[in-house]
């Protein structure tokens, strides 16, 4: 076990905008996260070195023009192809939420990609997801309900491919039809995502990406379920937690 | 050379569906059967054909897309392709995004541009007048171009087409810089000048100055005394600084008796002795000063909050209208004090009703349509949408509400609520600021184009023909929330600069002399000013409304570090100039000075004028009560009307829970009802929450705009505390958005509204921290067969409250909640239905307008206790569910939270406190005041001891069926059931989806 607390760099600007609130959830969960802006990074990439987990939060980068985390991954490829494949040969994690989950695609570390919600609409609401995959990320989740808030997040992916990272067990999380959707009575794959995919796996489950939003399920009072079930449960924290608590604990077994 | 990159997408596109279902709404002659989106990126470069490889690859992803060059392929068989692009001049965010990522992988340093378009391949049974329909729901002529293309058998058999190699670039003429305004005039052309403007090289007036005779006549008499004439920038210039938008004049001015006019009276009158009573409980920091109002939040930091109408050009362009709103409000947030953070949107639309499909048009010759009601709605939307989305924002609070008489004008609400430490790092306070002598004046952000010229004259004006398009702008979030992060979470704090304020109307003409007041006076090397394109005029740089720009002061030693920030995080910042001792505002264009008019004159030198009311009154009839309708019918259609019913349509595209501060939502309950009050958390360390309310009724204007006033201030209190708020931390703003400002009558209606504002909010002790006027919603135009035809708005009052509340955990949620929980009623019901959401629909079944007089009065001295009592009992946690009783009267009130909670109820209204006599009195009545609540009946006795000095009934028990019973204690007048009244609660929003 490590004596010092793990390491976070949390990707900002042009647009992103959870930085902040995941750096609250990494360090709730134990760790010591930085929010690096990708200019600063591209001004010395050495530093990444000294990080265990890179984070690409939520948000709107670049608008989402030409294609959502398009113009953002064109920038982190053009200038950090070699410090990002150096930071995936270490034994580190990576995370993508939302917006980070489009711009990880695009960098092609991810399989598949992102497109147009079924509606044609950006929705924010609330899924139940069955944690499916083989990764850290995922140790002890089972089935969590988080919220969503994207206009993109149609994930498509062939059938062979997809064939494969079933067996490989690449599908993080898929949409279901759990406590909130019985709720709130709401279909469960919210967007016409393949396979109702709503998060991958690769490296070994090392690299997660997801459109769900964890942190905005870290605390108890921000479910749709809370006001129903007040004074049920004394404990302030929410599912979403456990996500960013697995993430620290990987590097203290 | 140009060249033309296609991208399109490989798999299923979801957007197909969605064209292919509202297409086939327009009324086409024949079927649709193919569509097909395309992206076209037009660059107007030499590239090699392997850079443009290079550049393809760049725009698509693999996995799902594909891209070529010059021709367009066909995939399919299509029989049309509509291209819809800007027009010259209109921001292209798309393009500049593209241009960035060419350039950063390129490495070109050579100035070139990216014009995007967006391509429609449309197969079918359809003809050119159908796919003219199409092209034209697409776009809006203001600021976009269409073009139609028919395909040929030659292109189906190539697979391929090439379009024209057009791009959108701005070519301006080069004008004379400066010209000299004669005023030895007679007042007729000094009359004329003030209405139409300055006259340009061509002859034609430039566009509205809204400056009357007594105006021109105060600045004839100030440049006569300096023996010149004005140039056309300082007159262009004192018109944005006088316009009504900025200086308020109907507020400022004596009315009738009150001499120090309504704002200083009763506005700021109210606030300054609420601060007093309130002693060293005073949470006002900075209210009427800055951009913002500021209240404390806690020992750490404060809040504030800020509402903006922007009526006049989401009238003209929706999408551009409302997206400037609420990223113009954004930046009114970062200029409050030294730059707060914004954490919060509020919206509040006022549209035509969506089916009426009447054509206005602006002009007699019929050629300027007016967009629908519709269109309109699904603009505005939309611009909210992108606007709080895109900047990481979440939007929280919202209304919408309809009246034919917004057919003309809509009102688009767009606020934001911001956070600030209360010091900064160094130590410093951080609501004060100030520019200093010697400080540059810096521009960051956005360049200016000659797009948003007038904004500010035009506003302040009836809408007609000569309203000038080039008011409107296109916001680019994106531009801000890199410049916001930049100045908000790091120049701030590394105190790089003395004083900031926001670019909005009037753009750095007002900005600048705004910010020179604090120092003496400023002067500008115009020609410094970063531009959209060359060969703009003086004067449009000095006044243009160009979005995204804040104006700062920043001392010279720190300007280099101010610079090489901004470069690192992608905002550009540029000197323009220097603030000074000197009280004159001074500007230079290539060496020469073009303006130069004292700071005093400036700001002061507009002429005072009495201004007088002449009150009518209004009465109506009563309504004939007919016993066709059944109160259990009445319900029903109550709930489906626009103004009662759900919304989730617009609630649930807008993100709310950006920033993870999300307690009490937009949405609520099992069944998704729409709630009054919104709770969020700003600071995660911190239990304490904000609440949010808003509150209006414009119907009520057409009796009595005191009561109007009263019962907007009351409700949007009122639901603050059925949330958990504390009347002993809640601040109010106002919003008037009036019209026919120079009729004595609407004058008369403004002075009594403003009155009761005063009034009740001495009343409550709750401060107004900030507020707007848009005095001039009118709209003069002509239907269909050219007759005349002037439309204007209800006078309206928005209110809206901002509370903070100890601890979020003890939030409630408006909805029944288990099987069971008792029901009570605070307050009184009383015979108050004049212009009540059931007469108004007894008139419109009844095709009249008889909606009474009994219009709802507020005695807030019995109210208060109500709240006062309320409070405590939520505070100790005995309340389950509360929501206020508004629009639709009680038996509304009980339907929504029995949909919200997906349960049923069984009521008897015949004990009910209060005056009202008949059961459908009873039941629709809209008294203020009152509050439906359900609590658990192990917490009976304690609740009813918290309530035993006001007037409550318990009324019923929630139930688990799904039965809505109400009963007069005999009768059931009400029987129904919860999934038929959710169904009607919901059929609105379920068919604007």
């Amino acid at each position: 076990m490590k004596n010092t607390k793990v390491k976070i760099i949390i990707m900002s600007g042009y647009g992103l905008n959870c930085e902040e609130e995941t750096k609250f959830a990494f360090e709730w969960a134990g760790g010591n996260a930085d929010i690096v802006h990708i200019n600063d990074l591209i001004k010395n990439p050495p530093i990444l070195q000294n990080y265990d987990i890179l984070a690409f939060p939520g948000g709107f980068s670049y608008g989402d023009d030409t294609g959502s985390g398009k113009a953002y991954a064109n920038k982190f490829k053009n200038h950090l192809s070699k410090e990002l494949q150096e930071f995936l040969n270490r034994n580190t994690l990576v995370i993508g939420i939302c917006n980070g989950f489009q711009i990880i695609t695009n960098l092609g570390i991810l399989p598949g990609a992102l497109t147009f919600n079924k509606s044609a609409q950006y929705i924010d609401r609330w899924v139940d997801l069955k944690a499916m995959g083989k990764s850290p990320w995922l140790d002890g989740i089972k089935d969590i309900s988080l919220p969503i808030a994207h206009g993109e997040g149609h994930y498509v992916i062939d059938e062979k491919e997809y064939k494969n990272m079933v067996k490989n067990k690449q599908i993080a999380f898929t949409y279901t039809k759990g406590e909130i959707c019985e709720f709130q009575n709401l279909e469960k794959n919210p967007n016409g995502s393949v396979e109702d995919i709503a998060g991958v796996l690769a490296y070994n489950g090392r690299v997660l990406g997801l459109m769900p939003h964890p942190e905005r399920a870290m605390f108890i009072h921000q479910s749709p379920l809370w006001q129903k079930n007040k004074g049920k449960k004394s404990n302030k924290e929410g599912a979403g937690l456990q996500i960013f608590k697995n993430a620290i604990n990987y590097f203290k077994k | 050379m140009i060249s033309r990159i296609y991208t399109g997408v490989k798999v299923k596109d979801s957007r197909e569906n969605v064209y292919m279902k509202s297409w086939a709404s327009l009324g086409l002659s024949g079927k649709l059967k193919n569509i097909s989106v395309v992206d076209c990126y037009a660059l107007d470069f030499n590239f090699s054909k392997t850079e443009l490889q290079q550049i393809g690859s760049l725009l698509v992803n693999e996995v799902m897309e594909e891209f070529s060059i010059d021709k367009l392929l066909l995939k399919n068989n299509f029989d049309f392709i509509v291209e819809i692009g800007y027009l010259p001049g209109v921001t292209d965010n798309v393009g500049h995004t593209t241009k960035e990522t060419i350039s950063d992988l390129l490495h070109i340093e050579k100035d070139f541009n990216v014009y995007t378009s967006k391509i429609y391949l449309i197969g079918g049974k359809v003809n050119l007048g159908d796919i003219q329909k199409i092209s034209s729901s697409l776009y809006n002529p203001l600021i976009e171009r269409g073009s139609i293309t028919k395909i040929s058998k030659e292109n189906i058999q190539n697979k391929s087409i090439s379009l024209p190699l057009y791009i959108p670039k701005v070519e301006l003429k080069k004008e004379e810089p400066v010209l000299k305004v004669n005023l030895n005039i007679s007042d007729e052309e000094l009359i004329k000048i003030g209405k139409e403007g300055v006259l340009g090289n061509d002859n034609i007036p430039r566009g509205p100055l809204a400056l009357t005779l007594p105006y021109m006549k105060a600045i004839k008499e100030y440049f006569g005394k300096l023996k010149r004439n004005p140039t056309d920038i300082e007159l262009e210039s004192l018109a944005q600084t006088w316009s009504e938008h900025c200086k308020h004049t109907i507020f400022a001015n004596p009315i009738d008796d009150i001499v120090d006019g309504l704002y200083k009276t009763y506005i700021k009158g109210a606030t300054n002795l609420i601060r007093k009573q309130k002693g060293k409980d005073d949470f006002c920091v900075s209210v009427f000063s800055d951009n913002s109002g500021g209240i404390i939040f806690d020992n750490q930091f404060l809040i504030t909050h800020k509402v903006e109408t922007h009526n006049s050009p989401s009238a003209l362009d929706p999408y551009g209208g409302a997206i400037t709103g609420i990223v113009g409000v954004n930046r009114d947030t970062m200029g409050f004090g030294l730059g707060a953070k914004p954490i919060a949107n509020v919206y509040g639309f006022c549209f035509g009703y969506p089916d009426d499909t009447r054509a206005l048009f602006r002009d007699k010759k019929l050629t300027q349509k007016m967009l629908s009601p519709a269109r309109i709605a699904k603009g505005v939307i939309k611009g909210i949408n992108v606007g709080g989305n895109c900047s990481g924002i979440p939007t929280l609070n919202g209304f919408v509400k309809y009246d034919d008489r917004y057919r003309g004008k809509p009102l688009v609400f767009a606020g934001t609520v911001g956070l600030i430490p209360r010091r900064l790092p160094s130590g410093i306070l951080s609501h004060e600021k100030e520019a200093k002598a010697g400080d540059y004046v810096v521009v960051t952000g956005g360049r200016v184009g000659a797009d948003g010229i007038h904004g500010a004259t035009f506003s302040s004006t009836t809408m007609d023909a000569s309203s000038p398009a080039t008011a409107v702008q296109i916001g680019d979030p994106i531009t801000q929330k890199k410049m916001s992060d930049a100045i908000v979470k790091e120049a701030r704090d590394m105190g790089l600069y003395n004083s900031i304020t926001d670019n909005g109307a009037g753009g750095i003409s007002c900005s600048v002399a705004e910010m020179a007041k604090e120092c003496g006076g400023a002067i500008v090397d115009l020609e410094k000013v970063p531009l959209k394109y060359p060969n703009m005029e003086p004067w449009q740089i000095w006044i243009s409304e160009s979005q995204e720009r804040m104006t700062l002061s920043v001392p010279k030693n720190k300007w280099k570090a101010f610079q090489e920030l901004m470069e690192s995080r992608g905002v550009e910042a540029t000197i323009i100039g220097e603030f000074t001792k000197n009280p004159k505002c001074i500007v230079n264009y290539k060496g020469k000075a073009i303006m130069d008019i004292s700071m005093d004159f400036l700001h002061n030198g507009l002429p005072k004028h009495q201004i007088t009311t002449e009150k009518i009154e209004n009465t109506y009839s009563e309504p004939k009560i007919s016993k066709k309708y059944s109160s259990n019918f009445i319900l029903e259609e109550l709930l489906k009307e626009e103004n009662i019913s759900g919304f989730s349509f617009i609630s649930q595209q807008y993100d709310h829970e950006v920033q993870a501060g999300s307690v009490l939502k937009p949405l609520s309950g099992r069944g998704l009802i729409n709630t009054d009050a919104q709770v969020f958390r700003p600071v995660l360390t911190s239990d304490k929450g904000v609440v949010l309310t808003s509150a209006l009724y414009p119907s009520y204007g057409d009796i009595s705009t005191y009561h109007m006033a009263s019962c907007a201030l009351d409700t949007a209190v009122r639901n603050a505390i059925c949330a958990g708020g504390s009347l002993k931390h809640l601040a109010i703003l106002d919003n008037f958005c009036w019209c026919s400002s120079n009729d004595k009558n609407r004058l008369a209606q403004l002075v009594d509204a403003v009155r009761a504002c005063y009034d009740y909010s001495i009343g409550y002790g709750t401060p107004l921290i900030s507020g707007k006027d848009s005095m001039w919603n009118d709209f003069k135009g002509y239907d269909e067969k050219g007759n005349p035809i002037a439309i204007s708005v209800p006078p309206t009052l928005l209110i809206s409250a901002i509370g903070v509340m100890k601890d979020i955990y003890k939030t409630i949620s408006p909805e029944f909640k288990n099987n069971r929980d008792l029901i009570y009623v605070l307050g009184e019901t009383n015979e108050e239905l004049g212009a009540s959401e059931y007469y108004k629909l007894l008139a419109k079944k009844g095709n009249n307008n008889d909606i009474g007089n009994n219009v709802p009065k507020v005695d807030f001295k019995k109210n208060k206790k109500i709240y006062e009592a309320l409070e405590s009992a939520i505070g100790k946690e005995l309340v389950t569910s509360a929501i206020s009783v508004t629009s639709g009267g009680l038996a509304i009130a009980l339907a929504k939270a029995c949909v919200g909670g997906m349960v049923g109820c069984n009521v008897s209204i015949k004990n009910i406190r209060g005056d009202a006599s008949t059961s459908n009195s009873k039941l629709f009545s809209e008294s203020q005041g009152r509050i439906v609540v359900s609590v658990s009946p192990k917490n009976k006795s304690a609740f009813e001891k918290m309530v035993k000095n006001i007037p409550y009934t318990q009324i019923g028990k929630v139930t688990k069926d799904s039965k809505f019973t109400i009963t007069d204690g005999k009768n059931k007048i009400i029987n129904t059931d919860i999934k038929k009244l959710s169904t009607n609660y919901h059929s609105f929003s379920n068919k604007m989806k």
